[in-house]
Parts: structure tokens; sequence; C-alpha cells
């Protein structure tokens, strides 16, 4: 991905070079044209055309956000109860996520997750140990990480 | 853009912005208060680093939020500070809540006691096990 940001910055200054002005309107321009030669030439690089991972990665910023809110107003609801009648438990969780990188952001969009807190990350980086506010079924709330921040990570990294 | 919110052509736009700024501040100081009296009333360190981690974060990133807005829109002055702090306390906060409950796994403090099931404990027994093995 980084290789192909590079190779459109380099078009784009080849634009300016061959036009001979050098000013940031004429670079946005040469951009946009090396966006057009990377798209088309794209079955020749080995990762997806970047814009797609881009995508997802806001996509993902945009997950982030919402859950962050939900988190919030569950936090409320479960604080300002008249009885503390919570079920607080340690789950494990297995992840299917093998990169440095890609478990710390999974671990950190836990955290700030309704009612989830990252403990522990298993020596082999295969499990996590999550310390959730109020469980109830265990399995449900394993699939729910999975099915919306695994995949979503997921996707970024393809 | 300040002159004409000044001359009162766009006074709607003006009166929708002043809405956000409000709400935003009013809406983080509540948030902040209410992780206050979750990390008073919750029975154990576990349940407070919830409270203090995630209500506390979205309570300061607003108010931050709403001190950007408030400074872009009435003082034309765009202070990317703010938003660099609203980026730093979105990485960093979750980390510094993780650390803390872990240090405080590690160092043996207890769950609350109506708590429903502790898998890490099995985990760290096996750990124990196996490396007295080898």
């Amino acid at each position: 991905m980084a290789f192909q940001i590079l190779l459109n910055v380099v078009l784009a200054f080849l634009w300016m070079f061959i036009k001979v002005s050098y000013d940031p309107i004429s670079f946005v321009k040469g951009y946009i044209f090396g966006l057009l030669v990377i798209f088309v030439l794209r079955r020749y690089f080995h990762s997806r055309f970047y814009l797609f991972r881009l995508w997802s990665f806001i996509k993902l910023i945009f997950i982030f956000i919402k859950e962050l809110i939900l988190s919030n107003v569950a936090i409320v609801k479960i604080v300002l109860k008249p009885t503390l009648d919570m079920r607080p438990a340690i789950f494990a969780m297995d992840t299917e996520l093998t990169k440095d990188w890609q478990i710390t952001l999974l671990s950190s969009l836990i955290t700030l997750t309704p009612g989830t807190l990252v403990i522990d990350v298993s020596e082999d980086n295969k499990t996590l140990f999550i310390h959730a506010m109020n469980i109830g079924e265990v399995e449900a709330e394993i699939n729910s990480i999975k099915n919306s921040f695994e995949k979503a990570i997921l996707e970024v990294s393809r | 853009m300040l002159s004409i919110w000044k001359r009162g052509l766009l006074s709607n736009v003006s009166v929708i912005i002043d809405f956000f700024i409000g709400f935003f501040i009013l809406v983080g100081s509540l948030f902040c208060l209410i992780a206050t009296i979750g990390v008073i009333r919750l029975p154990d360190v576990y349940t407070r680093n919830h409270a203090a981690s995630k209500a506390a974060t979205l309570g300061v990133m607003s108010i931050l939020l709403g001190t950007f807005l408030y400074f872009y829109a009435l003082e034309g002055h765009f202070n990317s500070r703010l938003i660099l702090g609203i980026v730093f306390l979105f990485m960093t906060s979750p980390i510094s809540g993780h650390l803390i409950n872990r240090a405080a796994y590690n160092s043996g403090v207890k769950l609350w006691d109506k708590s429903v099931r502790d898998d890490l404990k099995e985990y760290n027994k096996k750990v124990l096990e196996k490396s007295s093995v080898d």
C-alpha cells in the first residue's frame, strides 16, 4: 500500500514537470491522473488497489466512534441504576489475527466497546482475556466482537 | 465567514453552531461527572476502570471538540492542537486502562464477589503447571 501511494506521488510530480507548472493545483491534477493510471494497472501489484483499503479504514473509524458512544450509554445506565446487579466476569476469546498491530488495534477497540475491557493477551498471541461488565451469553458476546471488529480489521489488512 | 455571520445573513447557521458548542460541552461535562460517580459507586478495580477509562475519555473528547468549535466559529481561529489532543486521547486512554487492569490482576487484586467466571485464572494455572513440568 505504501508503495502504491509513493508511486502516485511520483506520478503527480512527473505531471508537474511535464506541465512546467509547480503549484498545488497541478499536483492535485497529477495525483488524480496517477490514481487513474494505478487503477488501470492494479493487477500488476501484489496488494489491492489502495483506495479500497483506505475506504475500509474509514469504515473502521466510524465503527469505533459508534461503539464508543454506545459503550458510554451502557456505562451511564449501569452507574445510575439504583441497584448494582451486574454480573462481571472474565472470559477468553480466541482470535484469528496474527500480526502485532492487528491485535493491539483489536484490543483497544474491545476496550472502548460496551462493557468490555481487555486484561491480558496470552503468550502465543492467540487468546484475549476480556473482563466484561455485565455478561449475558459468552458466545453471543464473542460473536458480536468477531463479526464487527475482527472482520473490519481483516478487511483493512487484506 | 466570520464577517458574514456578524452581519446576520447566516444567523441560522450561527444559532446551530452555538447549539452544537453548548451541546458538546454540556454532554462532555455530564459524562465526566457520571464517570466520577461510577468510580465512587462501583465495587472493584475492574468495574471502576470501565467507568474511568470509557466515560471520561468520551467526556474529555467532547469538551475538547466543543472548545475547538467555539474558537473556530466565533474567533475564526483553527486550533489544530485541540484536534491533536482528541486523537492522542483516543489512542492512549484504552491502553492505559488495559495496563492498570493487567497490573491489578497480576498483583492479585480480587474480583468482586458476584463475579461469574474467571478464565484467566485457569489459563495461568495451566501455564504454571507446564513450566514446572519443563
